[in-house]
């Protein structure tokens, strides 16, 4: 029997967190203060993860931070923040939002990242997920991520502090992402979020001058979504917990895709830029059209469906 | 994308104001109040209004020398190279048929687009150019060739009354309004006086456009650097309109997030 869409049921689950629809926010993107946060649930999305907030303030790097580049941006913003204690106050006023808030924490130590995780909770994160992989901070994010021993100590220390979900977000610039997925897991990490930027560059040849302040960045956008999806492809394969799937999704389709490989929700970033905020509605629509017309009855049942063999 | 182009001319407008021209075609099609952002290599990248756009090709920004970069820009020699993202960002709307257009400082240079519209679509102009001292104004010659247009005219206000008349554009605004001669205000400039102004538009029962300032880092709107309420400066400003205003009310003139995210006094 073909259902009407409106008869799907979207909803998903991702270690406890109930969502209506496996739509979120990606980190990085709008997520630093209440009023924009609340204007992307507002939009449709099933849920939504602030930026990356540390210890301490921090500035980032000068400009230039983001630039368009051939099918997506290049960015090293460099992690500016308010610190924890002071975001905390953003977090608190979103009391009431409706969708689960996801607080995207770093740090430059273990138990720096447990006490931010810490605090976040407190102040009324629904969940945590660790930057394990920003390609463009030395001391934190990828240099941490690129280490099992490291990443075991990460989620080990903030699992100890905090009883709320937690999620490593992992980064692609890695050998073997399913061996650091695995690593995370076996620490008591609750789910995978895969992947962060790839790390990448761009150079002006008028001036001879790579163009980020930074030099150095990290790629999203199209440009990296079938990196993105392999990565989820092959954590599905190594790990049994759930995977959020980011990466260059800006449509329906890229979702079904991310699912059919394995992730659970798929996280939107980049795409905001071209699409606007109707995108969260757009690809629950898309996906529940799709869904009807292949005879699902709700998307969970299309996660992992390419790994049959 | 970035384009890389060569400073074809730099006008001095005054003491701490330039204006410099370079041939881009896409900065050609700015509409008044969109603004680029502007590379100075090795230095910093920031958000400039269009000050002129001409049909053979050329483009203008005018920019203060108040920080780093724009010290660095304004010491930028013809020949030499500079980038150039945009147009970004909404434009000011033409809309009503008698327009008071306020300007301090700086804030007079995405006006100037605008004026020119207005004079397009015969609309009634009333332009009033507010600087600190005469040493401060910026296009006097292009306003007053301006004012020679019926329907145009054009007030000089300075705090000191070294030129034109004395005080604040926000008091010549007012008594404009209570002339009753006009329907709407454009305004650009420094934000304590986009606050009174807005107090103004309330009071006379007229409406509003004001370009609004904030730290700006991606231009496209995703980094969420330049937030004010829920808008986005870069994306869904800088020109936004009086029911807008009225919505961020409370942080107008008053609270912004600087570049760490912390919300200061603005």
């Amino acid at each position: 029997m073909v259902r009407a869409p409106n008869c799907i049921d979207l909803s998903v689950r991702v270690s406890g967190l109930f969502m209506q629809n496996p739509t979120m926010l990606a980190s990085g993107i709008l997520g630093m203060s209440a009023d924009t946060l609340r204007m992307v649930a507002e939009s449709g999305a099933g849920a939504v993860v602030t930026k990356s907030v540390g210890l301490k303030p921090s500035s980032g790097y000068p400009n230039p931070t983001v630039i368009q580049v051939e099918c997506g941006f290049l960015n090293a913003v460099g992690l500016p923040n308010p610190g924890v204690h002071k975001f905390a106050e953003e977090i608190k006023a979103l009391r009431n939002l409706g969708v689960p808030i996801i607080v995207s924490v770093f740090g430059f130590s273990p138990e720096e990242y447990a006490k931010v995780a810490r605090i976040a909770v407190e102040s009324g994160a629904s969940a945590i997920e660790l930057n394990l992989s920003c390609p463009h901070v030395s001391g934190t994010g990828a240099e941490i991520g690129q280490d099992p021993k490291m990443i075991k100590q990460v989620v080990g220390a903030v699992k100890r502090s905090v009883e709320k979900p937690v999620f490593a977000k992992l980064t692609p610039n890695t050998t073997n992402i399913a061996e650091i997925a695995e690593a995370a897991i076996s620490a008591g990490a609750d789910a995978i979020t895969a992947i962060n930027t790839v790390r990448a560059m761009a150079i002006d040849v008028e001036t001879h001058r790579p163009i980020l302040a930074n030099r150095i960045g990290g790629l999203s956008g199209p440009a990296i979504k079938p990196i993105a999806l392999r990565c989820v492809y092959e954590i599905y394969e190594a790990v049994n917990a759930p995977i959020i799937g980011c990466g260059g999704i800006t449509c329906w389709r890229d979702a079904v895709e991310f699912m059919l490989a394995g992730a659970s929700a798929v996280q939107i970033g980049s795409a905001i830029a071209i699409e606007g905020f109707s995108i969260f509605k757009s690809i629950c629509t898309g996906l529940a059209e799709y869904l009807a017309r292949k005879g699902f009855r709700s998307v969970g049942e299309i996660i992992g469906l390419a790994h049959k063999k | 994308m970035l384009r890389v182009v060569r400073i074809l001319d730099i006008k001095v407008e005054n003491p701490y104001v330039k204006t410099i021209f370079f041939n881009d075609e896409m900065c050609t099609l700015a509409e008044p109040g969109q603004f680029v952002m502007v590379w100075i290599p090795g230095i910093d990248e920031i958000p400039i209004s269009i000050s002129s756009v001409y049909p053979d090709g050329s483009s203008s920004i005018t920019v203060a020398a108040v920080g780093e970069a724009t010290k660095a820009l304004t010491e930028m020699k013809p020949s030499d190279l500079i980038g150039v993202r945009g147009p970004f960002g909404r434009s000011y709307r033409v809309i009503g048929k008698k327009a008071l257009v306020v300007g301090g400082g700086i804030g007079m240079a995405p006006l100037m687009l605008l004026i020119s519209k207005l004079i397009d679509r015969n609309v009634e102009t009333i332009v009033v150019n507010g600087a600190k001292t005469r040493d401060k104004i910026i296009f006097m010659e292009r306003l007053k060739n301006l004012a020679k247009s019926d329907m145009v005219s054009v007030y000089f206000v300075t705090e000191d009354g070294s030129y034109g008349l004395k005080g604040l554009a926000t008091d010549v605004a007012e008594e404009v309004l209570r002339s009753g001669k006009v329907d709407i205000i454009y305004a650009c400039g420094p934000e304590s006086m986009i606050k009174k102004l807005y107090n103004l538009a309330k009071a006379y029962l007229v409406d509003m456009q004001a370009s609004l300032e904030r730290y700006i880092r991606c231009a496209v709107g995703i980094c969420g650097s330049c937030v004010i309420g829920r808008y986005r400066v870069c994306r869904d400003g800088p020109v936004f309109m009086m029911e807008e205003l009225r919505e961020v009310e409370s942080c107008l003139g008053l609270i912004k997030y600087n570049e760490k995210g912390e919300r200061v006094p603005v």
